[in-house]
């Protein structure tokens, strides 16, 4: 790997991110309107899935309330193109993403104080309570129905580019695909400098033993907060592309389901990977639609068979946790690590193995960030 | 006598409810000294490291270093002014890799902000590489550069004993607080404890607590001995040998 994309960080990255593009633009162009949709929302769930197992699989916080802070932006996004003549996107999409950034800060400075079950209770909370804030200002924010959005017109220098490119003429869905990809690869590359430098190595060193990371001067509390913020402000950029794709932003689009969703796709793709937070937005966006197409080809009403999803996921998950508890990520690499340990000869078999595995060990995340209130 | 250049404890009482864990410790430590601090177990004698390090606050006392009142600080700020110490259970970062347990030991020196690691700047690059020479100087004095990029949690006892005395030192400190360096350690091991630390006080002062007596006696210039909270004797090796009442609380039950 290193030889093929080079020893530094940004320019691996950047490699990387080109070439990720590069599928993406294959993928977009041979495809139609409802895939392009679907992509759309395989990536803002992959922004946001990202955001978290960085949360949670890094720095061992948990948080089930990712999905309001996905409302925070999906509605920061909505107010803003409410009017006849909107900002340019990436303005409206940086604005949801800051704003959620605020609203991270405030909820990530109580929650450093949290441990375990209460930082899950207390983001728990966050996520039933945010959904009712609407309702309440149902002047400015519509309410139960929500506020709609229009998509704006496709800015004409960015559709004459893809058309000089590709011959094909550009259409909303595919656009918002674009846009979604795109700010998918930088979230991914700008996490991925995190992860693999100092500050990645920061929010390890406390989720893995705190009274030894604070003697190596690390403040907890503020690289908590910075952990939360990050990972908020993940969510609420995807919230942004998801009220664009979803034409709407309404409570029922942000209820509890969605943060537990998005929390059990990213435990399935692998914690602590921004490659499972990939696996799990896909699962989350084409699972779904797979099996409810699956139960109707077996004779099953639609109700039914819209009905087998939600089952189906809660059986994968719990396969998954049974049989590759550091998820499907993981999983692969435990695989890829015993084919190694296999082939390598001689005495060193086993250390051989012992040193695989414990790579593994070192890449998932955490499963079990500790309990009970954090030390005064 | 160390007021302006050591470590200096004066009147420090801890209590925990009705347990007292320590009582009117007094305690300097000057610089380039090694200071030996032993007891039977329950003595008190990770309490006075707790104290030193910021967890737990004192009832009562004075805490200076190099004339700066250590109270005022949280224990995060300690790295900063040039205080590391060992953990007597390690406390390891288990998921990472040895080079990383020490990298993150050498926090102190990083120099670049949260912006130049998430655009990933040269600048950020050249100075990761800097704290990974750092790191690495430390593991090659340590002789275990060699399972640099393993797992900690994947190597043996004695190894990772090692591993989390690189980290301490990878901050360069001038005061460093050992607890039980030795413990778990063969003979062989412990003698070559013995010789770093006779080669760290070329460049800090060090307190250790320990319970190998052959090793506290051979590398400390000072010997406080507690039990019960209290200091019981103080003075140099061949003193505390013969101290009567060291004999009694301390020699008696557990000679190492
Ligand atoms: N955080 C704490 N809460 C309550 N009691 C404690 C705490 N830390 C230590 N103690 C008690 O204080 C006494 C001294 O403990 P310690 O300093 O660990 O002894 P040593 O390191 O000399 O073996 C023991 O009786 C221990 O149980
Ligand atoms: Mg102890």
């Amino acid at each position: 790997m290193d030889r093929l994309l080079g020893r530094s960080t940004l320019r691996r990255h950047l490699t990387l991110a080109v070439l990720g593009m590069l599928v993406v633009v294959v993928v977009l162009e041979s495809t139609g309107p409802f895939r392009n949709a679907q992509f759309a929302s395989m990536a803002y769930y992959g922004i946001a899935g990202a955001g978290l197992t960085i949360l949670i699989g890094l720095n061992g916080q948990i948080s089930l309330g990712h999905g309001a802070f996905m409302a925070i932006g999906a509605y920061t996004a909505a107010l803003m193109l409410q009017g006849g003549d909107p900002l340019p996107l990436p303005v409206i999409l940086l604005a949801a993403a800051l704003v959620t950034l605020v609203a991270g800060a405030v909820v990530g400075v109580a929650a450093a104080r949290l441990h375990g079950p209460y930082l899950a209770g207390a983001t728990l909370a966050l996520a039933v309570a945010v959904p009712g804030i609407p309702v309440y200002f149902s002047g400015t924010l519509g309410g139960e129905q929500g506020l709609n959005v229009r998509v704006p017109d496709i800015p004409p220098w960015f559709a004459d580019a893809v058309f000089f490119v590709t011959g094909q003429d550009m259409s909303r869905s595919r656009y918002l695909g674009y846009l979604g990809w795109f700010c998918l690869v930088v979230t991914f590359v700008l996490l991925a400098n995190l992860a693999r430098g100092r500050v990645g190595r920061t929010w390890r060193a406390v989720r893995d033993n705190e009274v030894a990371a604070e003697l190596a001067g690390i403040d907890l509390g503020r690289a908590r907060v910075l952990a939360f913020v990050v990972s908020a402000t993940c969510a609420g950029l995807a919230g942004g592309l998801l009220a664009l794709s979803a034409r709407i932003a309404a409570p029922s689009g942000f209820t509890l389901t969605l943060s537990l969703l998005l929390l059990s796709a990213i435990v399935l793709g692998g914690l602590g990977t921004l490659t499972g937070a990939l696996i799990g937005a896909a699962m989350l966006t084409f699972v779904p639609q797979l099996v409810t197409g699956l139960g109707q080809d077996l004779g099953l009403t639609d109700v039914r068979a819209a009905e087998l999803a939600p089952l189906t996921y809660g059986l994968v998950t719990m396969l998954v946790v049974l049989f590759a508890p550091a998820g499907i990520v993981g999983g692969i690499r435990a695989a890829a690590a015993r084919r190694r340990a296999v082939k390598t000869s001689g005495t060193s078999k086993e250390a051989r193995k012992d040193e695989a595995m414990d790579e593994i060990r070192g890449v998932t995340g955490d499963r079990h960030p500790g309990g009970g209130v954090r030390r005064g | 006598m160390a007021a302006e250049t050591g470590f200096e404890m004066s009147g420090v009482t801890v209590t925990f409810g009705g347990l007292v864990a320590l009582s009117d410790v007094s305690l300097a430590v000057g610089p380039n000294q090694v200071l030996g601090v032993i007891g039977p177990n329950g003595a008190g004698k990770t309490t006075l490291f707790n104290v030193a390090c910021g967890f737990v606050r004192p009832d009562e006392g004075r805490l200076r270093w190099r004339g700066t009142e250590l109270r005022a600080l949280r224990p995060h700020q300690l790295a900063g002014h040039g205080i590391a110490r060992t953990l007597q259970d390690l406390g390891l970062f288990d998921r990472m890799t040895v080079l990383e347990n020490v990298l993150v030991g050498a926090t102190r020196h990083a120099r670049t902000s949260f912006w130049s690691g998430l655009f990933a700047l040269p600048r950020h690059g050249r100075d990761e590489r800097a704290l990974t020479e750092r790191a690495m100087a430390m593991l090659d004095e340590l002789g275990i550069a060699d399972v640099a990029r393993r797992p900690v949690a994947s190597l043996p006892y004695p190894v990772r004993k090692r591993v989390a005395l690189a980290r301490a030192l990878a901050g360069d400190p001038d005061l460093l607080l050992l607890d039980e360096p030795a413990s778990g350690l063969s003979n062989d091991e412990m003698a070559e404890i013995g010789e770093l630390i006779g080669r760290l006080t070329a460049r800090m002062s060090v307190m250790l607590v320990e319970h190998h007596m052959d090793l506290v006696m051979s590398v400390c210039h000072d010997i406080v001995v507690l039990d019960f909270g209290k200091v019981i004797a103080r003075g140099g090796p061949d003193e505390i040998r013969e101290h009567p009442a060291v004999l009694d609380a301390y020699l008696g039950e557990d000679v190492g």
